[in-house]
């Protein structure tokens, strides 16, 4: 059991980053708002991370806890700073805008962290150390984080906040008439997808052991929306099965593509198509699941759904 | 500066920016009809690139699956350009019946339009490279026939050299433009776009087939998109399957500056952004890219309606 955990470990602790990324774009997405810039700040926590670890505090050996968690600190204030600076003045327009600043904001980061000394240019940094013993234990950070965002979030979905972010989602001019400001609250959910994206991209440096401007990509941003429309995007499960489901998909076409008698241009497609594949389901999913795989509707029926599945197995109901 | 430096900045700059103009006018087209952007422009940007190589008879790479492809055909480049616009206007026809068209008929939110859009970007851009792989392409250099490298528009001791593709570039552009804008304007066609654009409802219940029209902006400004790929790739080279991305972000900021939905402010907003980046100083090229995004976010902060744009109202 602890082999096959060692084994899986970088794809668990993957999954579960996949999955903290997953929520800070539902964070925004909860007030009806489209924002691409999670990998940016990831990748701004990540070069955090591999700045502290490397040129201000470099350390042989293991990493020194409190170091990791001043980095947490650092990355978290620092994304606030940026998702304010770019969340106030673009929250305060409707519509597609949010979407297209952050955008723009990903793409500068990335220009920046491609040309800038500090962030070690298009090679990136490398030899970031590790904090812990062995790849498994990186589930001591990564599996609190999960638990309080999970926390927070479920709580969130019966409290005044997070009911000003969906009444805000359903119809933003009703909402400011009942008293809500919806910059406010916009902003609000804008900095903590942020702040969430930028302790995550700390965690993934170390994890990673090298950090480049490959981290935070449009691309990567494409990916980790298909992975939250797909999960769901009406409550906060959806974007953790969503986050975990789609960090692990490389692995399973790569496995796909292992099973004999193959024709060639499959295995090319499961090995090099993956992100053909995401574009498909992207695709299909808007269409036909507009509110993701995991619904409201399908939680609040589950006890029920496991009922009726269980007698239609067992005994007819007289 | 020197002023034939400054000469030669200025008009590098409007070459460029009038392919910025032309391919922002495909996203302003559609948004100007039916309110969304559709993020696959930029895909649709590198398939034409792509269209008007394998027209020509150029051979590819011997990567991906249509490795040493060539097709036993040698077309002359205007006539390859003309053909793969086409060709990349249908396949935006086809995008908007796959991607927009289900989702408008349920009158769905209109961010589920710009995630199937950013969905078909996704498979165009990784079809390209799984089909002939990630290398660069370059178009043989006479491609334009036997035109001279350089035309010199200053005199000959104060030599202002611009590049022949540069003037190429301006002349297609400009004639488009200037087409469209008749179209647009003084013509029964662009009236009746016009109408589709300002009411669906009332434009249909005037006897206006809307969805013909609707198709045929898709057409249009997939056809734009073509265009401006091939003049691009063609210009300089085809960096691979990912040549449309950054153009096609940096198309964004040209319709916000210009103004969502303002037809001249595109082409303003696209020369405007053009003549920016040209006066990047050489030391800060590789900050050239990041030019056009801060004007963006600046905009959006100070004056988010754009340059030409219409303040929006909106109606409960």
């Amino acid at each position: 059991m602890v082999n096959l955990l060692n084994d899986y470990a970088p794809l668990i602790i993957s999954m579960i980053l996949g999955a903290l990324l997953g929520i800070s774009l539902y964070l925004p997405l909860m007030t009806g708002q489209l924002s691409l810039a999670s990998p940016g700040f990831y990748a701004v926590g990540g070069y955090v991370a591999a700045i502290f670890s490397t040129k201000i505090f470099p350390t042989s050996g293991l990493y020194p806890w409190y170091l990791l968690l001043l980095e947490m600190v650092v990355a978290a204030l620092i994304s606030t700073l940026l998702g304010l600076l770019v969340g106030i003045p673009v929250l305060r327009l409707r519509g597609i805008y949010l979407a297209i600043a952050t955008i723009a904001f990903v793409e500068v980061l990335r220009i920046f962290s491609l040309n800038l000394e500090i962030t070690g240019g298009a090679v990136g940094l490398f030899g970031i150390p590790q904090p812990f013993n062995n790849t498994l234990e990186y589930l001591w950070v990564v599996l609190p984080l999960l638990m309080i965002s999970g926390i927070i979030l479920y709580r969130l979905e019966n409290i005044r906040v997070g009911k000003a972010f969906i009444a805000i989602r359903e119809d933003e001019l009703a909402a400011e008439a009942m008293g809500i400001d919806p910059t406010h609250y916009k902003v609000l959910a804008f900095t903590l997808g942020a702040i969430l994206a930028g302790v995550s991209g700390v965690i993934a440096a170390h994890f990673l052991n090298t950090w480049n401007a490959r981290q935070g990509t449009f691309d990567a941003s494409i990916i980790y929306l298909t992975s939250v429309l797909i999960g769901g995007t009406r409550t906060f499960v959806g974007p953790i099965l969503g986050g975990m489901m789609f960090t692990a998909l490389p692995e399973i076409l790569r496995s796909l593509a292992n099973i004999p008698n193959l024709p060639l241009w499959l295995v090319g497609f499961f090995k090099d198509g993956r992100l053909i594949i995401f574009g498909i389901l992207i695709v299909i999913g808007t269409l036909f699941f507009p509110q993701g795989l995991v619904t409201p509707d399908l939680l609040n029926n589950f006890p029920k759904l496991m009922r009726s599945g269980l007698s239609r197995v067992g005994v007819k109901k007289t | 500066m020197d002023i034939s430096l400054l000469l030669q900045n200025f008009l590098n700059g409007l070459s460029i920016g009038s392919i910025y103009a032309i391919f922002a006018l495909g996203y302003t087209l559609i948004f100007s009809i039916l309110g969304i952007i559709n993020f696959a422009h930029g895909a649709l940007f590198t398939l034409g690139a792509y269209f008007t190589y394998a027209l020509m008879g150029e051979a590819f790479g011997f990567n991906g699956l249509l490795a040493n492809l060539q097709l036993p055909l040698k077309l002359p480049f205007f006539l390859a350009l003309l053909l793969s616009s086409m060709l990349v206007g249908f396949v935006g026809v086809a995008i908007e019946y796959i991607a927009f068209r289900p989702l408008r008929k349920r009158k769905t939110d209109p961010l589920l339009t710009v995630v199937s859009s950013l969905g078909v970007a996704l498979i165009i851009v990784n079809l390209i490279q799984y089909l002939v792989g990630a290398e660069s392409y370059t178009f043989p250099s006479n491609t334009y026939g036997n035109l001279p490298a350089a035309i010199n528009f200053g005199s000959a001791d104060k030599p202002i050299p611009i590049r022949t593709v540069q003037i190429v570039i301006f002349v297609v552009c400009g004639s488009i433009l200037s087409l469209l804008t008749y179209t647009i304007n003084f013509n029964r066609f662009g009236k009746a776009m016009r109408a589709v654009a300002e009411d669906q409802v009332t434009a249909s219940l005037l006897g206006i087939n809307t969805n013909l029209f609707i198709v045929s902006t898709f057409f249009i400004s997939s056809f734009l998109a073509g265009l401006a790929g091939t003049l691009v790739g063609s210009s300089m080279s085809i960096s691979g399957p990912y040549l449309g991305i950054t153009f096609g972000l940096k198309g964004l900021a040209v319709i916000v500056l210009g103004g969502l939905g303002s037809i001249p402010g595109a082409v303003l907003g696209g020369l405007l952004i053009g003549i920016t980046e040209a006066f990047v100083p050489a030391d800060y090229s590789a900050y050239k890219d990041a030019v056009a995004f801060s004007i963006l976010l600046i905009m959006l902060l100070i004056k988010p309606e754009g340059l030409l744009g219409r303040r929006f109202i909106q109606k409960v």
